[in-house]
């Protein structure tokens, strides 16, 4: 009787017309997809994306050079270079990061004592060539400046978890 | 002077303006369900679909024309360029010749030949043709695997088309496209008393056309993309429209043989105020809407599971009805006499 019954329900296409009621079905559920350039998801105050050298609010840069964050990159994609300054204070005169090599671990950011080099919540510095990603000292600065309301903003909401 | 214009001149421009009025229009059709596709297929699984080209990224298959224009046509060097370069042409044109005899509404139609049907049914045959040549000509493996695969799928479904034509054309008595769609004119459409012949029609039509779920010819798991593998730019275009050219003729052709081609659903008030093209239309639009839809639902068939659906189940089923709509023709005195 159940080979009869599978057999008629094979004719009479059940199981293929059920599929299609349930893709027709979805075809008014919720999109759960977003209009990515207009529209982005969610990020996490620890995202990590790319790189920024902060400042003090009073314009003095962070980084003291103790190139914690050189010693503990797993990629070697930073590249320090730090002499006395005029008045005596200890600062980076070439601070590269290889953009092609980081892989985003976010180590540098842990290891660095001043809070001076962080990764921000930007993700969208695609380049066209290659050397546009090897980012130099005064690029991280400019991102700096750019990202520092979101970058400290994730600081301090991340700040009870630490 | 004025014999050669009379004779040969203004039918050949009337002709030729026939043609543009047809195949212009065809063409914007098969750009907009590329979109209409896509947007369907984008719904079903949760997502947007293309939006960014033009106002609801209406313009998307036009920017994809145009980038397809300006590349290169890739041809192998152990390709046989004649016949790769005409294969896809050959799909091209199969697909536009058929329309010649599609009526879009009552006497509007290129050629109204009495033997339409078989003119179809023989276009359709010979779409075969350039997925073979494209497979023979790019000499490489997976193309040629797909034109064996497509041959053979091609020929055993026609079969069931065949007989499926048949019991339509038992029931109109004639082989004039027009005349099956006016036989529906007082009767019901042919769908209520055929309905299992709709089915089968419809899903042979998928099979016919290449589409989910018998894409084996093309099926991207096994075969990358088939015969298309080496086809690149304009050739790789021309399969694109043709194939969906040809998505929307056998929509059109179930359209006439079943949903009463130009005719309203209900001959009244405000049904039959709209006229017949668009019917027409709307039946192809509706039709194509569940080609998409099989294809967002449905895996691909294994190649033995389409013989087999295509031997065992469709022949014999189709084969059936023919002798059965035959015994209630003549039982019933109903042979239509035209």
């Amino acid at each position: 009787m159940s080979f009869m019954k599978q057999h008629i329900r094979a004719l009479l296409l059940w199981e293929i017309v059920e599929g299609m009621a349930l893709t027709f079905s979805y075809m008014f559920r919720k999109r759960v997809t977003i209009n990515y350039p207009y529209e982005k998801g969610p990020l996490s105050p620890r995202f990590r994306g790319e790189h920024a050298l902060r400042r003090y609010a009073n314009g003095e840069e962070r980084c003291i050079a103790c190139k914690l964050c050189e010693a503990i990159c797993p990629a070697q994609a930073i590249t320090i270079e730090a002499e006395p300054r005029d008045d005596g204070s200890r600062r980076t005169t070439r601070y590269d990061i290889d953009m092609t090599k980081c892989i985003y671990c976010g180590y540098c950011q842990e290891a660095c004592p001043v809070d001076a080099i962080v990764e921000g919540p930007n993700f969208e510095f695609a380049t066209e060539s290659r050397e546009e990603l090897y980012y130099d000292k005064a690029k991280l600065l400019a991102n700096g400046e750019r990202w520092e309301r979101e970058i400290a903003a994730n600081i301090v909401a991340d700040a009870p978890y630490r | 002077m004025a014999e050669f214009w009379s004779i040969y001149l203004l039918p050949g421009i009337i002709i030729l303006a026939q043609i543009l009025a047809i195949i212009v229009p065809l063409l914007l059709c098969v750009a907009m369900v590329t979109y209409y596709e896509r947007k369907i297929m984008a719904a079903m699984q949760m997502r947007m679909g293309p939006n960014v080209v033009g106002p609801f990224g209406l313009l998307q298959a036009f920017a994809d024309g145009a980038k397809l224009f300006f590349k290169e046509t890739v041809i192998p060097t152990s390709a046989n360029k004649g016949v790769f370069l005409i294969a896809p042409m050959i799909t091209f044109l199969l697909s536009l010749v058929a329309w010649a005899v599609i009526p879009f509404d009552d006497g509007v139609v290129v050629s109204d030949i009495n033997v339409g049907i078989l003119y179809l049914f023989a276009i359709s045959s010979l779409g075969v043709y350039g997925i073979v040549m494209a497979g023979w000509a790019s000499n490489s493996k997976y193309p040629f695997l797909s034109a064996l695969r497509s041959a053979a799928q091609m020929v055993s479904y026609e079969v069931s088309i065949g007989f499926v034509i048949i019991t339509v054309l038992l029931c109109v008595g004639s082989l004039n496209v027009s005349d099956v769609v006016r036989a529906q004119e007082e009767g019901v459409w042919f769908f209520i008393p055929l309905f299992p012949m709709f089915v089968i029609f419809f899903i042979s039509a998928l099979a016919e056309t290449n589409r989910h779920p018998f894409d084996l010819p093309e099926a991207e798991a096994e075969l990358v993309a088939g015969y298309q593998v080496e086809y690149s730019a304009m050739a790789f275009a021309l399969f694109f429209l043709g194939e969906y050219a040809n998505m929307i003729l056998m929509s059109g052709l179930t359209a006439i043989l079943f949903l009463g081609g130009w005719l309203p659903p209900f001959d009244i008030a405000p049904f039959n105020w709209i006229p017949g093209p668009i019917w027409f239309f709307l039946k192809i639009a509706a039709l194509l809407f569940v080609f998409v839809w099989v294809r967002a639902t449905l895996p691909r068939y294994r190649y033995d599971q389409l013989m087999r659906l295509g031997w065992k189940v469709f022949l014999p089923i189709s084969l059936f009805w023919v002798a059965l709509t035959a015994g209630v023709l003549v039982a019933f005195d109903l042979v239509p006499n035209t």
